[in-house]
Formats: C-alpha cells, sequence, structure tokens
C-alpha cells in the first residue's frame, strides 16, 4: 500500500501493530496516549509540515497520537497529517465526547466507512451523567457495528477496557450506499481507505493512485450527517436545557463587557506567574544562584586546566560569550524555567476552554491586521517569549497568517525579560513619556500589521471555531504536555542556541564586535541622539534583549532620551535564540527580510521620534 | 435574511450556505441545511456564537453574512 508522505513515521513501526488514536479536538485523545504508552513518547515533526505526532508504544504494538480533527481529509496541514497515519492504521481506536455526539459521530462515522477495524471510546461519560445526558452505548455499539467502550478518561476509567477493547476491533457497518460505491472503486485504488477518500474528491490520495478524485464529497457527507443525526435521536437523550455554572462561564468570557476583565485578569495572572514569579524569584535561582554562581566558576577552573581563559580557543569555550558558560546558563538557567511557566500557563488555557473564547471575543481586532482571531495566542505568548510565541504562529491556518503574526512579533513584540526594564525605565520618568512610548509603539503594531495585510496577496482566512466546554484542567494531563512540550522544545532549540551564541563569540574574539559598536555610533549620537555608549545596548541587545535594555539603565539619559532609546529597543530585532528559531520557522529568506526590516524600523522609528523632540 | 441579522437568544433556520468548501467544512461541525440554530451570543462587529444540540460553534462576521437562515422568533 502506499502510504505517501507518512512513511518515514510509520516505517519506524514496521512489524508492530499500528494502533491510531483519532478524534475531534480536546476529546481527550491525549490521555489515553498518556496512559497506554506510559512515558514513552517520541514526538516527530511529520515530514514537510510543522504538525506534530506523538508516537509511543504500548505491548508489542507501536502507538500514535493524531491530531484532533473534524474529518478525514485535506482541509490544512492537520488534516492531511492525520488522513496519513489513519491510511497506515492497523486499528483506530476514535475517542468520542460523550456530550458532544452530533459533532464526533461524524468522523466515527467516517472511519468507519472507511472499513478500519476500530474500537469506540466513549470518553467524558462522568460529565454527561452530571449534565444528565444518557448514551445508550450498547445500542451505539449495535448501529455502529463496532465496541463501544464508555469511558472517563481523566478519571481512570475505561482505559483499560478500552485498551481490551482492541481484541474485538472489527470494521463497523459503513453506510450501504457510500459502501457499494466504494467496492466499484476497488478496481482502480486498491485500498478501501484511499477508495472512499477518493469518492470524497481528496486530490492528493487520488494523485498518489494515478486516478482523478471524484466529486462526491457533499452527497457523501450529507448521507454521514443525516445518519449522525438519526443515531444520536436514537442512542442520546438530553433533558431540556438548563444553564450550568460552565456553560455561563463560557458565555462571560465571549461577551466584550465581561470578557475584556476577565481577558485582563488572565493575562495579568500569566504576568504573576511568568513575568513576576518564574523570570524573577526561580531565574533568579536558578541563572544567578545556581549556574553563574557554582557552575561557572567550576567549568573556568576545569577548562582553565587544559585551555587558559585568555586565549581565542578559552574565550570560545568559557569567556563571556562561552559555549560552556553563557549559552549552558541561558539554556538551563534562563530557558528552561521560562520555557516551563510558559507550557504551564498555555496548557492551563488550553485544557480549560478558554483560548478558542478569546480568539472569538478578539476576532474583530485581529481581522484588521490581516488575521483572525486565533492569531491572538501567539501574540500574546510573545509578550513572554518571543521565541515561544514564533514556534505557536503554527496553529494559524494558512502562510499568510502565519507570516503576518511572526512579522509582528518580531517587530512590535517585547519579551518579558525586557519588559521587566522597560516598565522600571517607563516608571521612572513619568506617566507622560510612558504614553508617548506606548502611543509609538501601538503605531507602530497598526501601521505593521495594515501594511502587510495589504501587501501581502489573499486575505485572512474567516473564523470557524469550535467552542469546547470549560473546564476545570487536570493536573496529570497539564502536567504530561508540559514535560513533553518543554523537553522537545528544549531539544530543538539547544543546537540554535549554540550555533548563535558561538557567532558572537567568534565576532567578540576577532574584534568584530568592538568594530561594529564603533560603526553604529555615528547613526547613535546623530540620527538618534543618544550618548555614543547606547550602542553597545543595541549589539548586546541582539544576544539577549534585556541586556540591551540593562545597558541603558547604566546611561544618564534624559526622560526623551529614555523614551527614544526605549522605542529603538523594542522594535529592535529580537535576540539570538529567537532569531534562530525565526530562520528556522520561516525559512532563509523571510527570516532575513524579517530581521532587516525590523532594524529599518528601530532606527527609523526611533530617530523620528528623536528629531521630533529632542 | 442572513446569519449576521439574527440577535441574541433567537432561533433560526439555516437555508443556504453558498460556498460548497463551507457547506462541507459546515457539515461536520453538524450544521446543514434545514438545521436550527440558536444565536448565543453576539460581538459588536464580530463572530457570532451559535448553539444547537449541544454544540457551541463562532463563526466569523464575515461568515454570517455569507449564510442565509430564516428567522423563528426567540422561542426555545
Amino acid at each position: 500500500m502506499n502510504h505517501g508522505a507518512c512513511a518515514p513515521i510509520l516505517e519506524e513501526a514496521a512489524g508492530r501493530r499500528k494502533i491510531v488514536l483519532v478524534g475531534n479536538p480536546n476529546v481527550g485523545k491525549s490521555v489515553f496516549f498518556g496512559a497506554w504508552s506510559g512515558m514513552y513518547v517520541e514526538v516527530s515533526n511529520f515530514p514537510g509540515t510543522t504538525v506534530e505526532v506523538h508516537r509511543g508504544r504500548v505491548g508489542e504494538d507501536a502507538l500514535f497520537d493524531t491530531p484532533g480533527v473534524y474529518g478525514v481529509g485535506s482541509f490544512n496541514d492537520e488534516e492531511r497529517v492525520a488522513r496519513d497515519v489513519i491510511l497506515g492504521a492497523d486499528v483506530v481506536v476514535n475517542i468520542v465526547d460523550a456530550t458532544h455526539l452530533e459533532r464526533d459521530l461524524f468522523l466515527t462515522l467516517q472511519v468507519i466507512d472507511m472499513g478500519l477495524p476500530t474500537v469506540v471510546a466513549l470518553n467524558f461519560c462522568d460529565e454527561a451523567e452530571a449534565a444528565g445526558i444518557v448514551v445508550d452505548a450498547a445500542r451505539l455499539s449495535e448501529e455502529l457495528g463496532v465496541p463501544v467502550i464508555p469511558a472517563a478518561a481523566v478519571k481512570g476509567r475505561g482505559l483499560r477496557e478500552a485498551y481490551e477493547a482492541l481484541e474485538r476491533a472489527v470494521p463497523g457497518r459503513a453506510h450501504p450506499e457510500v459502501e457499494a460505491q466504494v467496492l466499484r472503486l476497488l478496481d482502480r485504488v486498491d485500498s478501501r481507505p484511499e477508495a472512499l477518500l477518493v469518492l470524497e474528491g481528496d486530490a492528493v490520495v487520488a494523485q498518489r493512485h494515478g486516478v482523478a478524485p471524484l466529486g462526491e464529497r457533499e452527497r457523501v457527507y450529507l448521507l454521514r450527517r443525516q445518519r449522525v443525526n438519526d443515531l444520536v435521536e436514537r442512542v442520546v437523550v438530553r433533558p431540556e436545557g438548563s444553564a450550568r455554572v460552565r456553560d455561563v462561564l463560557g458565555r462571560l468570557c465571549l461577551e466584550p463587557l465581561t470578557g475584556v476583565p476577565i481577558l485582563f485578569l488572565v493575562l495579568w495572572g500569566c504576568y504573576e506567574l511568568i513575568g513576576v514569579w518564574i523570570a524573577g524569584e526561580v531565574v533568579g535561582l536558578t541563572e544567578e544562584t545556581l549556574l553563574q554562581g557554582y557552575y561557572e566558576p567550576w567549568i573556568r577552573e576545569v577548562v582553565g586546566r587544559w585551555v587558559p581563559e585568555a586565549t581565542v580557543l578559552g574565550q570560545i569555550l568559557v569567556g563571556e560569550f562561552g559555549v560552556l558558560t553563557m549559552t549552558v546558563t541561558y539554556l538551563l538557567g534562563l530557558l528552561l524555567p521560562l520555557v516551563m511557566g510558559f507550557y504551564t500557563a498555555l496548557s492551563l488555557l488550553e485544557d480549560s476552554g478558554y483560548l478558542p473564547r478569546l480568539a472569538t471575543l478578539l476576532d474583530r481586532l485581529m481581522n484588521s491586521l490581516g488575521l483572525n482571531g486565533r492569531a491572538v495566542i501567539p501574540v500574546i505568548l510573545g509578550f513572554g517569549c518571543v521565541q515561544l510565541g514564533t514556534i505557536t504562529t503554527r496553529i494559524l491556518g494558512s502562510q499568510r497568517e502565519r507570516t503576518i503574526a511572526t512579522t509582528i512579533l518580531n517587530f512590535v513584540i517585547p519579551c518579558s525579560a525586557q519588559l521587566g526594564v522597560i516598565v522600571g525605565m517607563l516608571a521612572a520618568v513619568g506617566a507622560r513619556y510612558t504614553a508617548v512610548y506606548a502611543l509609538v509603539i501601538f503605531a507602530c503594531l497598526v501601521a505593521v500589521g495594515t501594511v502587510l495585510h495589504r501587501v501581502i496577496p489573499g486575505k485572512s482566512t474567516p473564523l470557524l471555531i469550535d467552542l469546547p466546554p470549560m473546564r476545570w484542567p487536570r493536573p496529570g494531563n497539564v502536567a504530561r504536555k508540559i514535560f513533553v512540550r518543554t523537553f522537545f522544545f528544549m531539544k530543538e532549540a539547544y543546537v540554535w542556541f549554540v550555533v548563535g551564541a558561538l557567532g558572537v563569540s567568534l565576532l567578540q574574539v576577532s574584534g568584530g564586535l568592538g568594530a561594529w559598536q564603533r560603526a553604529l555610533a555615528p547613526l547613535t549620537e546623530g540620527w538618534l541622539k543618544l550618548p555614543r555608549e547606547a550602542a553597545t545596548a543595541f549589539v548586546m541587545g541582539m544576544v539577549r534583549r534585556d541586556f540591551g535594555a540593562a545597558g541603558l539603565t547604566d546611561l544618564s539619559l534624559s526622560p526623551w532620551q529614555t523614551v527614544v532609546s526605549l522605542v529603538t529597543i523594542t522594535l529592535f530585532v529580537p535576540c539570538i535564540a529567537s532569531l534562530m528559531i525565526l530562520f528556522k520557522e520561516r525559512g532563509v529568506r523571510e527570516a532575513a527580510t524579517i530581521w532587516l526590516g525590523a532594524c529599518a524600523l528601530a532606527f527609523g522609528v526611533g530617530g523620528l521620534v528623536a528629531q521630533a523632540v529632542l | 435574511m442572513c446569519l449576521s441579522d439574527m440577535r441574541r437568544g433567537e432561533w433560526a433556520r439555516v437555508t443556504a450556505i453558498p460556498d460548497a468548501d463551507l457547506r462541507v467544512q459546515l457539515l461536520r461541525f453538524g450544521i446543514a441545511d434545514g438545521c436550527r440554530v440558536c444565536c448565543q451570543a453576539k460581538l459588536p462587529f464580530g463572530p457570532l456564537v451559535l448553539r444547537y444540540g449541544g454544540q457551541e460553534i463562532a463563526v466569523g462576521r464575515q461568515l454570517a453574512r455569507a449564510i442565509q437562515v430564516e428567522g423563528e422568533g426567540s422561542r426555545a
């Protein structure tokens, strides 16, 4: 069978039975995956995309967790990835939300129409019970023709039963009319699942088999939708609707009047967690006390026995920007706690069901920047760390939106480390200057977004998202997400970080750093009207953004000079680590454009402000 | 009338979804011609939130303008 692009990931599991978890977003797939695979997890970026596939092992079998999708097809990257993994499955475990069967059974019936051996896990039975929803699992199993296992995965209920049911997995009862058409295609398309996708007009799968896709998608979907509605009618008894606390809360998050204060509360919470506690106290302990206090002197001592620190090699290894000193300290002392903090906030927001509501609340605002509401997530994360924000742009639907969001992040969003220093300096000069600073940065944000919206061809994709119910996040699930994401983030980031630090190190030992500082001075003095030494801050700002801002605090600046320098340093390019991620995510050409653009904007706008007020 | 004309708390029956891709996407979410939906929330100039069955979806204002519905008033 031709698995197309999925081959590399699936082939590693050759010889094992391939169990694939399939389901809509937020149905609890990852809880099943975590419980069955234990801690043995591999995350790979699916070839040619940025979508992650989790792979683990359960007994002798290989277990795959696919991205949450509403159907198997080619609407977006997630679907294409899920489709290819599903096409290679030996057994499909379809996880459905017992409180959302109208939506979830659509995918179930599609999998069953594909003719794959299937088990359905009816998750969130506890929540359904609490809401007074009765689902007749036995009847559903009979109608579908596959085992249906009631479960409440976060409470550990049904996990073992669902696993045991794998032995009883069978192809279910396909829609007779759809099945007849699929069978007729089998002389041209050798596999039944792929034949269904060809029937549904999937161009990619059709091309793999050298046939023309059929245009039956809408008809098949309509038949399937009717069957779902019939099924739900027969197996679900729903009480007459009464608003529950979480429904009310969900609505309050949406209405601007209450939603905006809630948003500020959430942002304040994130700021307290990441900006104050982690960036302050935790990093103070890990970076200053542990790594700079104990580790760096020790490694200098050890290396110093063989290589004197004053030599070029010594500088590269254990100097100011050394691979074994600065790089290690930043990676473990600074980046690791911060990344864990971000993933904590993100996982909590994700699991509570708040993010889609936030996206809805801010959709209108983001539309004017050529984005849709979903883009608010990377932008908010960017305030914590531009690097993470850049990575999170992967959730956006189109390349156009990813480009716009990434550009905004790298141009105008200051990271938390920098924000601390900026807020401190602005507090010292007073409200009037703070307002000017905020206004200039906000104007830049609007201008950058608007210009890109006009210049880049295409238009923003309209918002169409499913709002999951508000739920209390489960500590175990959140912890697992934090661990897995942090681990794979660090695994990806460290190479780029080492390369970047090595570059600066070489620049420094070769004298390039000093030369650049001198070259920058005329710009600093003439155009920005700042003291000559401010140039150092810009160079340092590239290594680490808060260094740049911190460098400014040592200078004696007038209030207006403070505003000019802060505007410039905010708009100036992000730190090396972010830059490395930028190049990795957006490719050399686009990343270089953003980088040069940010430099031009920083000095341009900073200079204009200087010329106007100084 | 179109979806974006609905008021909060109002019920309507979907009568026409013009774009084929959109039709297919909405079918997956459980919305098709003839389906009854309730306007759960309506943000100023922004998206509409629809409720039907146990489900809530947010529809951007542009999309809401394209979807035709037949109003049924605010009865449950």
